[in-house]
């Protein structure tokens, strides 16, 4: 395995190991969500709109919500006791720490999208069925893109004073093209469409994928070293 | 007086008179759309707003390029002056999306009823505000210089990645949702005068962006030479 | 490429730090070869931690280059970095991590070869045997000190940067962390060391430099009488 690899997996270990331990940002990731899907069913009128028509929008805002108050740990851990600088001393990639990171956001946010779905099943009444794996793939799909920016913009608000605040002002317009996309094929998985109504939206997805992991990884050394 | 700040006020002496002449040319437009073009036929006068939201379009556009290009030199060559260039060009362009967002609404509701449309024009100016908000914020919470810099040159290069896919998104939505046939004349059928007029718009917009960011810049480099804050960037 | 045996370690060339109209360093110019302790002191803001961070390749210098036996210490090479350890006042640790664990990722980063062995080896040096297995949270302030050495020393660097370290200690820890500079000095190792009280490592300079706006102020070679340098140094700083 190449260098950049084993170096990248094992900062992610270390960060899963981490919050396994303390297990605050996860807990506080996943309780959010659920609060976020209770709020959802009451703000609605049961016989003014059909669940199905809002299912897509109100799982794909879970998600972004939860995703975002699960990224904003990611460089905090590595605060204390100037962590951060033990690693960027050593013979350490920058490109490995960024992927590093980004692997362990994307189990975090994984295991916030993995208890919300269920939730999501059950409030919500969704039959699915037919349609999972194709909403594990496009969740896996959509989820890559924004944890990608999301990695990065934590690596900087953590710096800043209103790091809570400066997240969310940042990625959420960043958010936008994966969620629209996810969206649109979670709408259409739901209803039984064929695939090609979603090849568009699907090429979206991926090519948004490829394009912000290469720039993120291109762009990441400038966030962290001085 | 240093050379630095003498430089400076150069450049907002320089700004101010590009500002004053985009100002006239801008007036002058004006009355070109109110007397000299001829009323749109299915809109009537409230159409004449597009001769201001058109140009305001584009010169947010403009100061949304000249950030993401500055961002890209800055993390090439590390030159703190295109740093404040790119700050001071963020400042005008949430002025003139602002514009833009101001004159949309108010064009649309007069003429078709409605406040807000989904179209690619509207909506990639929306993010485009969106952006320049993002950036301008992230700036004022960064203190060290060295870093506001860096930052803000990731997050310029980042948002100009960002644009081709919200209009990709943006026309995948309304393929497939079509939308009622709505807003500007396009380009080829538009009448020799309001072509004129709209190209004059554009260019008396362009001199008010260059003039704005001129000064802006200026005053940002007096301000940086000064060591002082408030006028920072 | 490898360097006459003689040949410094460490060498700064021509360091400096800027960023648009700020000066943190100018031009700034080290050698220390193995065996060596340079102690470095200064007013505060004059850039000693700006120095330290440029050699430890946390930080780049807007000109100049940091050698680290004959070679450039540049962002992508690994070598360079693998010589090096710092010792600041921030111990770089998780706290919710143990020592053991906090040592195999640091062994991890700095690829060695058989990371278990390494660890243990570390930890026995430093007594950290017993609590090995305790998250560093609740290490009483000596152990964490002790942890911190172990993670600075775990890849056996050439060169060692140490930043105000005997903030904190009592005089039996002064006098054990001592020691163990007198240990690294006889193993060959090169050491920069930066601190206000210069009284503690006194006896072990070889060279005190002081360093006050960005440059060299004053630089001694093997000191005399401590007093008659607090005298210059005095004047310095007030002038």
């Amino acid at each position: 395995m190449p260098d950049t690899l084993r170096l990248a997996f094992a900062i992610a270990a270390k960060d899963i190991r981490l919050e396994l331990r303390s297990r605050t940002a996860l807990l506080s990731a996943i309780v959010f969500s659920a609060l976020v899907l209770v709020v959802f069913n009451f703000a609605r009128d049961p016989t003014a709109l059909a669940a199905i028509d809002l299912a897509p929008s109100v799982l794909w805002i879970t998600f972004a919500f939860g995703a975002v108050i699960a990224l904003n740990r990611a460089f905090y851990v590595e605060r204390e006791n100037a962590a951060l600088d033990g690693i960027l001393m050593a013979p350490v990639p920058r490109s490995a720490l960024y992927v590093g990171k980004l692997l362990a956001n994307l189990a975090f946010v994984g295991v916030v999208e993995a208890v919300a779905l269920p939730l999501f099943v059950l409030f919500f009444n969704v039959s699915m069925g037919h349609a999972l794996p194709g909403i594990l793939g496009v969740t896996a799909l959509a989820t890559v893109g924004f944890v990608a920016v999301g990695t990065i913009f934590s690596a900087m608000v953590v710096r800043t004073r209103f790091a809570e605040l400066m997240l969310p002002v940042l990625l959420l317009p960043f958010m936008v093209p994966p969620l629209v996309g996810a969206v649109q094929v979670t709408a259409r998985l739901l209803a039984g469409r064929p695939l090609s109504e979603m090849e568009g939206w699907l090429r979206l997805l991926t090519a948004y994928d490829v394009v912000f992991v290469t720039l993120c990884i291109l762009v990441f050394p400038a966030v962290v070293d001085e | 007086m240093t050379p630095d700040l003498s430089a400076a006020r150069r450049t907002i002496r320089g700004g101010l008179a590009l500002m004053t002449l985009g100002l006239l040319a801008a007036a002058g437009v004006y009355i070109l759309a109110l007397y000299y073009t001829p009323i749109e036929a299915r809109q009537g006068l409230a159409q004449k707003i597009f001769y201001v939201h058109a140009p305001a379009a584009w010169g947010a556009l403009v100061a949304f390029s000249v950030v993401g290009l500055a961002s890209i030199l800055y993390l090439w060559l590390h030159d703190e002056r295109l740093d404040l260039f790119a700050a001071s060009s963020a400042e005008v362009g949430v002025a003139f999306s602002m514009v833009m967002l101001t004159t949309g609404p108010i064009w649309g509701k007069t003429v078709w009823g409605t406040w807000w449309t989904w179209d690619a024009r509207l909506t990639l100016t929306l993010f485009l505000f969106f952006l320049f908000v993002a950036y301008l914020a992230l700036r004022a919470a960064v203190p060290d210089r060295g870093e506001r810099a860096r930052f803000s040159a990731v997050v310029g290069i980042m948002g100009l990645v960002l644009v081709p896919f919200i209009h990709l998104s943006v026309y995948l939505f309304r393929t497939l949702h079509p939308q009622p046939v709505l807003l500007k004349p396009s380009a080829p059928s538009m009448p020799p005068e309001m072509l004129r007029t709209l190209l004059s718009g554009m260019g008396a917009f362009t001199l008010l962006y260059l003039g704005f960011v001129m000064v802006r810049y200026g005053i940002a480099c007096a301000a940086n030479v000064r060591g002082g804050s408030s006028n920072a960037v | 490429m490898t360097a006459p045996a003689d040949a410094p370690l460490l060498e700064g060339r021509g360091l400096t730090r800027a960023f648009g109209a700020l000066q943190a360093l100018r031009g700034v110019d080290l050698a220390v070869r193995g065996g060596e302790l340079v102690a470095i002191a200064g007013p505060n803001g004059a850039g000693k931690t700006t120095l330290l961070r440029i050699l430890a390749g946390l930080m780049r210098p807007t000109a100049g280059e940091v050698m680290v036996r004959g070679q450039r210490l540049t962002r992508s090479e690994p070598g360079p970095r693998r010589a090096i350890g710092l010792l600041s006042h921030q111990t770089f640790l998780y706290d919710d991590l143990t020592p053991a664990e906090n040592l195999q990722f640091a062994a991890q980063l700095y690829g060695l070869p058989d990371a278990a062995a390494a660890v243990r080896i570390a930890l026995d040096e430093v007594g950290l045997s017993a609590r090995a297995a305790t998250p560093v949270r609740h290490l009483s302030r000596g152990l964490l000190q002790r942890a911190a050495i172990a993670r600075a020393l775990l890849h056996r660097p050439d060169i060692l940067l140490l930043d105000e370290p005997f903030t904190g200690l009592d005089a039996p820890a002064a006098e054990r962390f001592r020691s163990l500079l007198r240990a690294q000095l006889a193993a060959g190792r090169a050491l920069v060391l930066v601190s206000h009280h210069l009284a503690e490592v006194w006896a072990l300079a070889t060279r005190v430099a002081v360093l006050a706006d960005g440059r060299w102020a004053l630089e001694l070679d093997r000191p005399g009488d401590l007093a008659a340098f607090h005298a210059r140094y005095g004047e310095l700083v007030d002038a």
